[in-house]
């Protein structure tokens, strides 16, 4: 008897032992606003989005050990830089996830690069980061300032919006966008008579809405986010622009921003998205847990992306089985053919940007609406092909050698 | 007409836009000026307490949310109820506050009064922020102040032109109490002398207290009536506060006068910046200020001590 357990002893430490040899370890850093504008539309939901993908890719038994931290970049590039640093040297992070603003996941960017580790971008917009400063190390995952612009921008010029004023955020995010959708505009037809750059965070627009008004452009271009979106077009429709015959059009809107502003306020609005919860019984059923978990608050887009994000790095985990070299698992990234629940089937360009299909959404009237955060109807689906810029056009190093 | 190469409709309107942001500067920087006045305390949770007074507002008209409890308890108290109760829900809670806190301050340093109420607003707004989130929430102007009128070279929200209006009169109604009533006057000798004023059985404790209140009260008034202007969110105190800072010291710390006018008046040059150069619009109060303190480092309407 004694001799059948110090040899099943021997065994399971043996079977343990190499257990222990196969087993591979992962951090996996979120980054993001936790506390200021963009809380709602990432923060503690991405959080919990990048936790849900491992639980869901069912990490542990395939011998992958997934440990997560997070942090509060505060919107200030470098406050997100030194957290970063911080993670790579002396935490051991492999991989950042979400960093919405596009000022701070430029500053990432670079430090990713800089360390060989990864960064799977889902909250920030500027389409830089997979044109001229892309590295071998970032993936841009939900969606970019070129897709908004050309979303929104070609379908409103297509129905007759083809004079364009723009209320544009006075940083790299409102640049970028002001300048890819006066691109768009301009190739279709249309005109840009005007622009006034507003400084992020202002609380009152009517001045601002006041010389849009005056410059009797036809749209009126809002390429801001978040609580500034928000109190534009509050105001727009207090000074009565729409009842005057201008329209808006939000570049840049997540279901927060119209939960914020109400359906009386919002309806009618069209823009574009990467993802919406009710497209799918999949997308439903993650809405569902989001919900439960999150105080009611339902995913958006840069949420889900940060799920289908991070799940696609744990399959590019499973098969290189070691996070260590940053380029090599996002090469393997770009090699596996991406697939989740919430975007389907997909691929990532060499440029490090996801390709999946975005849509034009409009929000619905109150009386539309059959429930709580049952807010927009799909107004086109615009084919994955179509929805981003043309890899040549990027001026990506990466691409041109 | 053109002047300065914008037609003079849009130069009109512009100023009249100004007025209209001056007179939630001239409100709350009106309740700091008097909080210094009397009570030598630089207020900075006052924009915890005017982002509470939207948020009060919200429940009253949409039910108070209790912890624990699955339903907020309605109450469907439209916006002339929440001008009416708010100022006195938010003075309430200044008015714990005072006797809790701030009140052990008053023989001490400046300093220490600024470090508490700022601790005091920052948990404030994380409280808010925890439990609504960052976004806001939407909160409707009352229907007898929507649409608007034509003025020919603009369109004026009725509600804005009611914002001018009723805040003018809070304002001058103020400056009379303080300034010109007897009221006012046991108020302003009470900060000057506390000792002889007690002599007079007059309760200085109390009379500090009721002024602590009466100004927090004003940024919870302040907070109603931004509520349909802005969307009522954890961080709309945090982005004017300091703003309204800059109006008090340019105006004169404890000056009631210069806090009105100079709300006001840099109400307008802000306005006027957004028309000529935009990006600086939220920099000028600063720049001006800058200039206000090598000039006159008391302010405007300062009195030197």
């Amino acid at each position: 008897m004694k001799k059948f357990l110090g040899a099943s002893v021997l065994a399971l430490a043996l079977a343990t032992a190499s257990a222990q040899a196969q087993q591979v370890s992962v951090k996996i850093g979120v980054l993001t606003d936790m506390s200021s504008l963009y809380a709602d539309l990432s923060g503690p939901g991405s959080l919990w989005a990048a936790k849900a993908a491992a639980e869901d890719f069912g990490a542990e038994k395939k011998g992958i050990k997934v440990e997560f931290v997070s942090g509060d970049h505060q919107n200030k590039p470098d406050i997100g830089s030194g957290i970063a640093r911080q993670w790579f040297d002396t935490e051991k992070v492999d991989a950042i996830v979400d960093v919405p603003n596009s000022g701070v996941a430029l500053a990432i960017n670079q430090v990713t690069r800089d360390k060989n580790k990864v960064f799977i971008g889902s909250g920030p917009a500027t389409a830089d980061l997979t044109g001229a400063q892309c590295t071998p190390n970032t993936v841009h995952w939900t969606y970019d300032t070129w897709a908004l612009a050309n979303g929104t921008g070609k379908a409103v010029v297509k129905t007759g919006g083809n004079t364009w004023f723009f209320l544009t955020a006075d940083y790299a995010f409102g640049h970028a966008l002001e300048r890819d959708t006066s691109a768009v505009v301009e190739a279709n037809g249309g005109k840009v008579v005007g622009k006034v750059r507003a400084p992020l965070n202002t609380p009152d627009f009517s001045s601002f809405l006041l010389q849009a008004q005056a410059s009797k452009a036809k749209i009126i271009g809002l390429a801001n986010a978040g609580g500034d979106t928000v109190n534009t077009i509050k105001q727009a429709s207090e000074f009565g622009i729409v009842a005057g015959g201008q329209n808006l059009a939000g570049l840049l809107l997540f279901i927060t921003d119209v939960h914020a502003l109400g359906l009386q306020t919002a309806q009618g609005l069209i823009f574009t998205e990467a993802w919406y919860w009710d497209l799918n019984d999949q997308s439903r059923a993650f809405a569902k847990r989001f919900s439960a978990a999150n105080g009611g608050k339902y995913p958006t887009m840069v949420q889900a992306g940060v799920y289908a994000g991070t799940l696609h790095y744990l399959k590019a985990i499973e098969a290189t089985k070691s996070g260590a070299d940053g380029k090599a698992v996002v090469a393997k990234m770009k090699e596996l053919p991406t697939e989740d629940p919430l975007f389907g089937k997909g691929t990532i360009r060499a440029d490090g940007r996801h390709i999946h299909d975005m849509y034009l959404f409009e929000v619905k009237k109150p009386a539309e609406s059959k429930g709580p955060w049952d807010y927009y109807k799909t107004r086109a689906t615009i084919p994955a092909a179509e929805a981003f810029r043309p890899i040549a056009d990027g001026k990506c190093p990466l691409v041109s050698g | 007409m053109d002047i300065f190469g914008i037609p003079s409709q849009a130069l009109f309107g512009q100023l009249l836009l100004g007025l209209i942001n001056g007179s939630f500067y001239a409100l709350l920087s009106l309740g700091l000026a008097v909080i210094f006045g009397m009570l030598n305390i630089i207020n900075f949770s006052h924009g915890a307490q005017y982002m509470m007074g939207a948020f009060v507002a919200y429940f009253l008209l949409n039910g108070i949310p209790i912890p624990g409890m699955a339903q907020p308890i309605k109450l469907g108290l439209n916006y002339w109820w929440a001008l009416l109760i708010v100022p006195f829900v938010v003075a309430a809670f200044g008015i714990i506050i005072e006797r809790l806190f701030l009140h052990r301050l008053y023989n001490l340093d400046h300093l220490y009064g600024l470090l508490l109420t700022f601790g005091i607003a920052l948990i404030t707004e994380g409280l808010f922020r925890n439990s609504f989130g960052s976004s806001g929430l939407p909160y409707r102007a009352p229907p007898q102040l929507t649409g608007g009128y034509n003025l020919g070279f603009m369109f004026l929200p009725t509600y804005r032109g009611w914002v001018v209006v009723f805040s003018l009169v809070v304002c001058i109604a103020t400056w009379f109490v303080i300034e010109k009533t007897r009221l006012g006057a046991n108020l302003r000798a009470a900060t000057e002398n506390p000792t002889l004023v007690r002599a007079f059985g007059i309760n200085v404790p109390r009379m500090i207290t009721l002024t602590y209140g009466f100004g927090v009260g004003l940024a919870g008034l302040a907070g109603v009536m931004a509520a349909p202007i802005y969307n009522v969110s954890p961080q709309m105190g945090a982005n004017i506060i300091i703003v309204v800072f800059a109006v008090v010291v340019i105006g004169g710390m404890g000056s009631i006068m210069g806090a009105i006018v100079t709300g006001f008046a840099l109400g307008v040059v802000e306005g006027l910046t957004k028309v000529f150069f935009p990006e600086a619009s939220n920099t000028v109060i600063f720049v001006i200020m800058a200039i206000v303190l090598l000039v006159r480092p008391a302010g405007l309407f300062g009195r030197t001590a």
